[in-house]
């Protein structure tokens, strides 16, 4: 089979939420159609390169996923039921005129409805974020997979059983109204999120092979972003995504050990993504209302403006954090409140802030709490407590480049 | 045919590696990505996990109604597992020539660890010729 060509490609990956959203508008069973829609994609891109673009490849999509649909259909009903089952499938209003290409009633709708199925609250998140790469952003299974260094077949099976735990939890389509279309948005942006965290935190793998699950995040979430172009949490998290990716050539060494913001070589950051934050940054705040995504992304914003680490714009990274508290109280939020604390009062301060979060039975015994602490032991400059803490908190962190990282920095300080 | 590699750390205590200075914690760092990069390379390398710390381990047991017992920490443990290999190969020798290399990696001033690497064979299934019915 030729390769696609990666235009090819984003147009299948694009199309791909569109044609589900009109086929599961039309036919209801989001499992079947999920299904076709993945087969059409596959004939595509068989096809595709050796016989040239089909001049409606939308349409293309959407006659074959039908007929493959139809086909299903055909394979598990008895011959006299087929016809008349398709058809009623077809919503009465549908049935007469509507072109295989045709826009839908609200493709715009459709398509975000495919957002919500995809975050449905019976699965769990784990399942959420692999169904919203496959229907939303158009991966293959394989392709999934990989992208979590799990075997293929327990893909297969978690994203089968993803679909059927919406089909028994009812994922039909009734339509929600605008105001249900709102509140169910964070649910979504939180699951985009996590696709851009799982990319951002595993760095094992063989990185050819993998799908950047960072860029495919930041690629849902601009997808989303032009479906609801009047959310300012929407633009918060694309902005939040642009302004931390953009460090990712800086942030892991030569051997994949995490470099911590202040060691990283800014010159290294993606000049491009970080323009491109501050414009949709901008167009988010323009509207007025602050949620936790764009504080975080403003917070995010002013550290990439900074020549260094000691010359950012601490007194307001702190406000931020104060901010950030009031709307969204997380233990990892008043980590980083303390550390802002710390860099405008000074470590003292900062170590008080981070006993006050420590009573926090999610922080207690986490290890970015002796991390944190750690640091802030190292600037107030008792070296042993510090080199203690790294290494209490090198002991508990699951992950290998934190891991090195931490153990790393406190040899660097007992060699001192 | 399929060989487990376990690589155990001594217990009881901090992390080894943590006593080293940096440039030794880095070149033993350096090591282990260049092995797992080779293995993959020649095609041997079937999976390779490190495993957290031996502080954060439990030994589960089901309880009477089947609910999940736990038990501790275990610093009396002299050695834990820190992490497999598990690679295909032609032969148990060649498995034993890649524990060694595995085994041999730098430690402290760049000596070699010599650490303890258990080698198993990974059980298949049955033989054609065995499969019952067949």
């Amino acid at each position: 089979m030729t390769p696609l060509d990666p235009a090819t490609q984003d147009l299948l990956r694009t199309l791909a939420p569109q044609v589900l959203g009109t086929l599961v508008r039309r036919y209801r069973d989001f499992a079947d159609c999920e299904d076709a829609v993945q087969e059409a994609l596959i004939a595509a891109a068989g096809q595709w390169p050796a016989q040239g673009l089909p001049a409606n490849p939308k349409g293309w999509l959407i006659t074959v996923a039908t007929r493959r649909l139809t086909d299903q259909v055909r394979a598990d009903t008895a011959r006299r039921l087929r016809e008349q089952l398709v058809v009623s499938l077809v919503p009465a209003d549908e049935q007469i005129a509507l072109a295989a290409d045709a826009a839908g009633v609200n493709e715009r709708d459709e398509t975000l409805d495919l957002y919500f199925t995809c975050c449905h609250a019976a699965l769990s998140a784990a399942s959420q974020v692999a169904l919203t790469l496959r229907a939303v952003g158009g991966l293959t299974t394989a392709e999934i997979a990989r992208a979590f260094l799990v075997p293929e077949a327990t893909m297969a099976q978690r994203l089968s059983r993803a679909k059927q735990t919406i089909k028994a939890a009812g994922g039909q389509f009734p339509a929600p109204s605008e105001q249900e279309r709102l509140a169910r948005m964070p649910a979504v942006l939180h699951v985009v999120y996590l696709i851009f965290s799982e990319g951002y935190s595993a760095s094992s793998g063989d990185r050819v092979t993998r799908v950047e699950l960072s860029s495919e995040a930041i690629r849902v979430a601009r997808m989303l972003a032009e479906l609801v172009p009047g959310d300012p949490e929407v633009l918060g998290l694309l902005a939040l995504m642009l302004f931390t990716d953009a460090r990712r050539a800086a942030r892991t060494g030569q051997n994949g050990e995490l470099v911590p913001l202040d060691e990283q070589d800014r010159s290294a950051w993606d000049r491009h993504a970080i323009d491109e934050g501050d414009r949709v940054l901008q167009r988010a705040l323009a509207r007025g209302m602050v949620g936790p995504y764009q504080i975080q992304a403003a917070i995010a914003a002013l550290h990439d403006a900074a020549p260094s680490t000691e010359a950012a714009d601490w007194p307001q990274i702190l406000a931020l954090y104060g901010l950030l508290r009031r709307v969204d109280d997380s233990p990892m939020a008043r980590l980083s409140e303390a550390i802002a604390l710390a860099m405008v009062e000074g470590p003292a301060a900062g170590l008080a802030a981070l006993d006050e979060a420590a009573a926090d039975p999610r922080l207690a015994d986490h290890h970015r709490l002796d991390a944190a602490r750690a640091h802030l032991l190292e600037r107030a400059g008792d070296r042993s407590a510090a080199i203690a803490c790294y290494h209490r908190a090198a002991a508990r962190t699951g992950s290998i480049p934190e891991r090195n990282y931490l153990l790393l920095h406190a040899a660097r300080l007992a060699d001192v | 045919m399929k060989y487990m590699l376990m690589m155990h750390a001594p217990g009881n205590g901090p992390l080894q590696i943590a006593s080293w200075p940096a440039d030794d914690i880095k070149a033993h760092i350096a090591f282990m990505m260049n092995f797992g990069r080779k293995l993959a390379a020649a095609g041997e390398l079937v999976g390779a996990e490190g495993l957290s710390g031996p502080e954060q381990a439990r030994r589960v047991r089901a309880g009477a109604s089947g609910e999940a017992i736990t038990d501790g920490v275990f610093p009396e443990t002299k050695e834990f597992l820190a992490g497999y290999w598990i690679v295909d190969v032609d032969s148990p020798e060649r498995a034993y020539a890649i524990a060694a290399e595995a085994s041999a990696a730098p430690g402290k001033g760049g000596a070699p660890l010599n650490m303890s690497i258990e080698v198993r064979q990974v059980m298949s299934g049955p033989p054609p010729e065995w499969t019952p019915g067949a």
